[in-house]
């Protein structure tokens, strides 16, 4: 049983379809790159195994003991408020909030796992610090951070690398495919910047409204490789 | 009577003792959920909320329909009549808040009705402007509540200040980001609704002394003071609370002192406390630009 199995699924705001026909599986330990231009679906297939969207028909299924609510989700960073008063503790602090189910108080174990999870992306120094002063690249690493604390098996990262130089990228791909390879974790990563998000990925899932494309990187590749050669239609 | 004089007399004492019980707690409860409203940018929430509970209390006092005798003793309830038309209010501006027509449309909606309703039914039933004037901008510094009442207040603002620290860790999370809270199993929705209820109530309890017009200035102004001052959530919400007892206690004083109404005052000082600091963090802000 794959973690999550995405079934003929078909996703609309207020009935007017922006993708449909996807179909695919994401296992343990895989790294799917979902590709694809600015507006063709991505954030939106997101937003529905996440929950947060309605499914419009098809079907979304977890196994492996996954839970829809115990996915850690990056979102865009442009989504949060930029003049929010929060330390970067109490940011991260709040990704553990899920598994608490009604207790109203973090516990040790809850501190404890901030701990480690910041020190796994190399942010314990930017505990106290306010969040709406860090650098971009802090400010993403934050938010993954309080995505670990949310899950055990799978991140789904959406743009994590929009508006970062190229020094910083690298580190940020270099960190999630540690995350992948280290901790075992599965990424779903979204991105439009295909030459460099799909280097540490296992399987491509190309969107356009439909998947263009579901495999394996190496398949992908040959895939894009022929149709060059073909001069076909790709980008 | 003279300021000291006032606090010799028992009766006087015992009038301004219960007055201080209800305007520190109704500072406290309004400045701890003004953070999250102010961060939400909801804050004109209260707005709508007052004005419409200003309506309420305008069937409350006219009509005189909520006024028991039980036992020969005469019980109001008065204000439970106005707390749930307020939490309906309440519940209905989320309910629009998530349909098409955004938030700030309803809240309007509610607040002129609410004050033009108000005005018509003391029109209506001929009571005179001082009524209006008290509803609208509250006592004046002899604030006079009925012990019933008095136990009323008191147990909703204890409640309020319960749930919020009950719920702190979570009202924090759906405030930085509501998306991020429900796809991990926070439901946004229900601590929008909770927040909402928590200051519907909190409005009621603090209509009859800062009046339908002030009360939301005690929801905003602690909490934008305090974000000029702390980085944290946790230090902009206590700093809030801070601000918001200090604002009120010297209002009520020079309320007292000068026999002003008691919420201009109390507000004044709020908008003055936030301009100061205001002034203080853009000079801050200056300064490092200058050191750059
Ligand atoms: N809240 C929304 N309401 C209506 N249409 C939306 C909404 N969000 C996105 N869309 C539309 O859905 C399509 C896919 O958007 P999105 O999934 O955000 O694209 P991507 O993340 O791939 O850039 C776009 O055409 C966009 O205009
Ligand atoms: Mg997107």
């Amino acid at each position: 049983m794959p973690l999550i199995e995405v079934k003929d699924l078909a996703l609309a705001y207020e009935g007017h379809v922006v993708a449909k026909n996807i179909n695919f599986t994401v296992n343990e330990g895989d790294y799917l790159c979902i590709i694809g231009e600015n507006g063709s679906g991505k954030t939106t297939l997101m937003k529905a195994i996440l929950g947060l969207l309605k499914i419009y028909s098809g079907e979304i299924n977890f196994g492996e003991g996954l839970t829809q609510t115990e996915i850690g989700y990056m979102p865009q960073r442009t989504d949060i408020q930029k003049d929010f008063p929060a330390t970067c503790y109490e940011v991260v602090l709040s990704g553990t909030l899920g598994s608490k189910k009604f207790k109203p108080f973090y516990s040790k174990e809850d501190k404890k796992r901030v701990e480690e999870n910041m020190a796994i992306l190399g942010i314990e120094d930017l505990k106290k610090r306010s969040f709406q002063d860090l650098s971009g690249g802090q400010q993403q690493r934050v938010l993954l951070a309080r995505a670990l604390c949310a899950t055990e098996k799978i991140i789904l990262l959406d743009e994590p690398v929009t508006g970062l130089d190229p020094i910083v990228t690298a580190e940020m791909y270099g960190i999630i495919k540690r995350l992948n390879e280290e901790h075992g974790i599965a990424v779903i990563m979204i991105s439009h910047d295909i030459a460099g998000a799909i280097d540490s990925a296992s399987h491509i899932l190309h969107l356009h409204h439909e998947p263009l494309f579901f495999g394996t990187k190496d398949e992908y590749l040959l895939n894009q490789a022929a149709k060059d050669f073909l001069g076909g239609e790709n980008k | 009577m003279s300021f000291t004089q006032m606090f010799a007399d028992p009766m006087i004492s015992e009038i301004i003792i219960k007055a201080i019980l209800v305007g520190f707690m109704v500072s406290l409860c309004s400045s701890l959920l003004g953070v999250s409203l102010v961060l939400k940018r909801f804050s004109m929430i209260g707005d709508g909320l007052s004005h419409f509970g200003f309506f309420a209390v305008a069937i409350a006092t006219t009509t005189k329909a909520f006024d028991i005798i039980l036992n020969g003793k005469q019980i109001s309830f008065a204000l439970e009549f106005e707390m749930a038309v307020v939490v309906l209010v309440a519940i209905i501006i989320l309910r629009i808040n998530n349909s098409k027509t955004k938030g700030d449309a309803a809240i309007a909606i509610f607040s002129t009705a609410g004050i033009a309703l108000g005005s018509i039914i003391y029109n209506v039933t001929g009571n005179n402007t001082m009524d209006v004037c008290t509803s609208l901008f509250g006592s004046t510094s002899i604030f006079t509540i009925s012990n019933t009442d008095l136990v009323f207040t008191m147990i909703i603002s204890l409640l309020v200040l319960a749930m919020f620290v009950v719920f702190y860790s979570r009202i924090f999370a759906v405030t930085f980001d509501p998306e991020f809270s429900k796809a991990t199993g926070t439901s946004a929705n229900f601590y929008n609704t909770l927040i909402a209820i928590l200051t519907a109530v909190t409005i009621v309890i603090g209509m009859k002394m800062m009046g339908a017009i002030m009360i939301s200035g005690l929801i905003i102004f602690p909490a934008l003071s305090a974000m000029r001052v702390c980085k944290s959530f946790k230090g902009v919400v206590l700093t809030s609370a801070v601000f918001s007892v200090i604002c009120f206690l010297i209002g009520f004083f020079i309320a007292c002192r000068f026999s002003f109404q008691t919420g201009p005052t109390v507000v004044t000082i709020d908008v003055g406390a936030f301009l100061i600091f205001l002034l203080i963090s853009k000079l801050k802000a200056r300064k490092k630009v200058e050191s750059i």
